[in-house]
C-alpha cells in the first residue's frame, strides 16, 4: 500500500499520545505481516489509557508509511477495547481504505454460538454405543436380505445386472489377484512343510509332513489367506468406489430414477466375486502344495512322488471341498462388507478412507468367525 | 517496480493436454490493479489457462511472467516468493476438510510469516470477519453451507494479503444473491486492498459488473479471439463466438 511519507523503510511503531480527554494512537513506519508488530497489549500497558478522565481515542497516521492487514488487526482491538471502556472511538485520522475495511469486517455482527450439549454421561454413553451397534447389525440384516431379494429376482428377470462390471470383478479377481495369491500361498505352504520338518522329524515321522501340508492348505489355510488377501485388496477396492460414488451423489441418482443401487453396483460385484474365490482357492490349493512340497524335497530328501501318495492317501476329495465351500462364504463375506460399508458411508473426503477401513476390518473379522463355525460345524458331522 | 510493469505477462502460452494442444498463441498483460475475467465456453480451456497462470501447469511453450519474474520450477525458494504474493480461490472451495476454518486461513499465515500464535489467530478472526464470518472459527467446512465455505476459501485466499488474486468461476454453486454479495465482496477488497483480479468465469452479469478487461478463448479455433472491456466487446463484437456469448444468444450475428 503506498505510504504518504518517505518513512516506508522504518519498521511498525506505535505509541500514545495524551492530549486534554483524548489519547491519541500515533502510528507510524511500514505495517506488514511479515514483521513482528507493535501488540496491542504493551501499547496499552505502557500508556496510561485507564486513567480518568479520558473520554476519545484518536488515531494519528501521517507518518504511517505502508500498511496491510496488521495494521487492521490492532485497530480492530482498538474497538473492541473502545466498546468495553465506553471510550469514543475517533476514526478521523485513518486512512480511508483501512476505513472501508474496518466497516467491512463489522458489517456482519458475529455469531453467538449455540451452547454445545453437555457432555453426556458414562452410562448414556455406554447406552449411546449400545444402540449404535445394534443399529448397525439391523442394518446389515437389512442389507443382506436385499442382496438376497436382488439375487432372488435374477432368476425371475426382475433384477436387470451390470453384466460387464460382473466382468470387470472377474478380471481384477483373476489375472489380477494371481501375483499376490501365488506369493502368499505359496510362503503358507513353505511355512506349514517347515513346521512340520521341525515337529515330526523328532519322532522319525517326516514322511508325515505331506499328510500336515495336505489336510493344512486344503481344509484351512487356502481359503483363509485367499480370503484375507482379497479383503484388503477387494473388499477395501469396492468400499472405496461406492464411497466414492456416494460422495459424489451418483447412489442417489439411482435412488431417484427407482433403480436400486443392490442390483447395479451390489450384485455384479457379488457375483464376481461368488465365482472367483473358490477359483482362486483351488489355485492356492495347489501352489501352496507345490511350496510344501519343495521344502520336503529340500530338507527330508523326500521325492515328489513319494510327497504325492502320502499326501492322497491321507486328504479325501471332501476335504478340498470344503476348503471351496469356505473359499466362496468368505468371498461373500468380503463383497457383503465391501459394498455395504461403501453405501452406508457418510458424504465428505475422508469418508471414503473411514469406509474402506471399516470393510477391510469388518471383512476380516467375520472370515476367521465364519472359518471357526465352518470348521466347528465340519467336526460335529464328521467331515 | 514501476506501476506500469504488468502483473501479469503471458506470451505466446501453448497448452497441451498430452499431445492434443489445448490452446495457443496466447499473450495478454494483466496490469496492477485491474480486474481481468478470463471468459469461453464450457471445455475452452479457462481453468487450464489459470492452471498455468498460477503454477500448477507448465506452459508446454511460450512463458508467463509474474511481475517479470518466471516460475523457475527448480528453484523453490524463488517459487515460492512467487506464490507467496498470490491467492487463489478454488471452483470447489478446496478447503481442507480436516482443519477447522480458523486452521485453514491460519496454514498461509504459519507457513509464510514468522507471527507469532496470538498475532496470527486475530489475523484470522479478522480474515473471516472481512468475509462475514466472524464466530465462525471453530466450524468444519462440512458443517457450514456452499456460500459460506466460497467466503471461508476466499478468507484463506486473502489471508497473506496477496497482490494477485485468482478466481475460479467464484459464483458457480451460488444462488443470485449469495453470487453478487460476493462479486461486492471482491470489488470492495479490489478498492481497499488495491489487488488485481483474475476471474475464470462465464457468468455474463458479474462480467460486466466488474470486469474491466476481458479476454475470450475460442473452443474451435483454439486460441484467444478478443481482448478488451466487455461492454466494448458486447457492442463491437469481433466475431461471431464473442457476441453470442456476450448477448446470451444461440445463433451467431453473421
Amino acid at each position: 500500500m503506498p505510504g504518504t511519507e518517505a518513512s516506508a523503510t522504518e519498521p511498525a511503531h506505535a505509541e500514545l499520545r495524551t492530549e486534554g480527554d483524548s489519547v491519541v494512537v500515533v502510528l507510524s513506519g511500514k505495517w506488514s505481516l511479515e514483521q513482528a508488530q507493535p501488540r496491542f497489549e504493551t501499547l496499552m500497558g505502557r500508556g496510561a489509557i485507564a486513567e480518568e478522565g479520558v473520554r476519545t481515542l484518536s488515531f494519528d497516521a501521517t507518518e504511517l508509511a505502508a500498511w496491510d492487514s496488521s495494521l487492521l488487526i490492532l485497530l480492530m482491538r482498538c474497538q473492541d477495547y473502545c466498546d468495553e471502556h465506553e471510550l469514543e472511538c475517533n476514526w478521523s485520522g485513518l486512512p480511508e481504505r483501512a476505513l472501508r475495511l474496518l466497516a467491512l469486517a463489522n458489517a456482519v455482527p458475529e455469531r453467538v454460538q449455540a451452547d454445545t450439549p453437555a457432555r453426556a454421561s458414562f452410562v448414556a454413553r455406554i447406552g449411546t454405543a449400545v444402540l449404535g451397534g445394534w443399529h448397525d447389525v439391523l442394518a446389515a440384516i437389512t442389507f443382506a436380505g436385499e442382496v438376497a431379494l436382488s439375487v432372488a429376482g435374477l432368476f425371475t428377470r426382475r433384477t436387470h445386472m451390470r453384466w460387464r462390471q460382473f466382468w470387470v470383478v472377474v478380471q481384477t479377481n483373476s489375472s489380477g489377484a494371481l501375483p499376490i495369491v501365488t506369493l502368499i500361498a505359496l510362503l503358507v505352504g513353505v511355512i506349514i512343510a517347515f513346521l512340520g520338518v521341525v515337529v515330526l522329524q523328532r519322532f522319525g515321522a517326516g514322511y508325515y509332513v505331506s499328510y500336515l501340508v495336505g489336510f493344512g492348505m486344503l481344509r484351512e489355510m487356502a481359503a483363509l489367506m485367499t480370503g484375507i488377501i482379497i479383503a484388503g485388496r477387494t473388499g477395501a477396492a469396492f468400499a472405496a468406489e461406492l464411497g466414492t460414488m456416494k460422495v459424489t451423489e451418483e447412489i442417489d441418482a439411482y435412488t431417484t430414477l427407482g433403480v436400486s443401487p443392490i442390483d447395479h453396483l451390489v450384485l455384479p460385484r457379488l457375483l464376481g466375486l461368488f465365482l472367483m474365490m473358490p477359483l482362486l482357492t483351488l489355485y492356492a490349493d495347489v501352489v501352496g502344495i507345490a511350496g510344501g512340497m519343495l521344502v520336503s524335497r529340500a530338507l527330508l530328501d523326500l521325492s515328489f512322488t513319494q510327497f504325492m501318495n502320502g499326501l492322497l492317501a491321507a486328504v479325501t476329495l471332501s476335504d478340498a471341498l470344503l476348503g471351496l465351500l469356505k473359499g466362496t462364504i468368505f468371498g461373500l463375506i468380503v463383497g457383503v462388507a465391501g459394498c455395504m460399508k461403501g453405501l452406508q458411508g457418510g458424504s465428505d473426503a475422508s469418508a471414503v478412507g473411514r469406509a474402506a477401513t471399516a470393510a477391510v476390518v469388518l471383512g476380516i473379522t467375520l472370515i476367521v468367525a465364519a472359518n471357526a463355525l465352518v470348521d466347528w460345524l465340519a467336526a460335529l458331522l464328521g467331515v | 517496480m514501476s506501476d506500469e510493469t504488468p502483473v501479469i505477462e503471458v506470451r505466446d502460452l501453448t497448452m497441451k493436454y498430452g499431445e492434443r494442444i489445448v490452446m495457443q498463441n496466447i499473450n495478454f498483460t494483466v496490469a496492477r490493479g485491474e480486474v481481468f475475467v478470463l471468459m469461453g465456453g464450457s471445455g475452452s480451456g479457462k481453468s487450464t489457462l489459470l492452471k498455468h497462470l498460477i503454477g500448477l501447469k507448465e506452459p508446454a511453450q511460450g512463458s508467463i511472467l509474474f511481475e517479470g519474474e518466471g516460475f523457475d520450477i527448480n528453484d523453490d525458494a524463488a517459487r515460492n516468493r512467487v506464490l507467496r504474493r498470490m491467492g487463489v480461490l478454488y471452483q470447489n472451495c478446496a478447503l481442507w476438510s480436516g482443519l477447522t476454518l480458523a486452521e485453514n486461513v491460519a496454514l498461509p499465515l504459519e507457513e509464510f510469516t514468522k507471527l507469532d500464535t496470538l498475532t496470527i489467530a486475530e489475523t484470522v478472526s479478522f480474515k473471516l470477519a472481512l468475509v462475514g464470518l466472524r464466530g465462525f472459527e471453530k466450524f468444519y467446512p462440512s458443517a457450514i453451507s456452499g456460500g459460506m465455505r466460497k467466503r471461508a476459501a476466499l478468507a484463506r485466499a486473502i489471508a497473506l494479503d496477496p497482490e494477485v488474486l485468482f478466481f475460479d468461476e467464484p459464483s458457480s454453486g451460488l444462488d443470485p444473491i449469495s453470487a453478487s454479495r460476493l462479486d461486492d465482496l471482491i470489488m470492495e477488497l479490489k478498492a481497499s486492498f488495491g489487488t488485481t483480479i483474475v476471474i475464470v468465469t462465464h457468468d455474463l452479469d458479474s462480467i460486466f459488473r466488474i470486469a474491466d478487461r476481458a479476454l475470450f478463448l475460442d473452443i474451435d479455433q483454439k486460441t484467444m479471439t478478443a481482448l478488451g472491456p466487455p461492454a466494448e466487446l458486447r457492442d463491437h463484437p469481433p466475431n461471431a463466438q464473442v457476441h453470442q456469448f456476450l448477448t446470451r444468444s444461440s445463433v451467431g450475428a453473421s
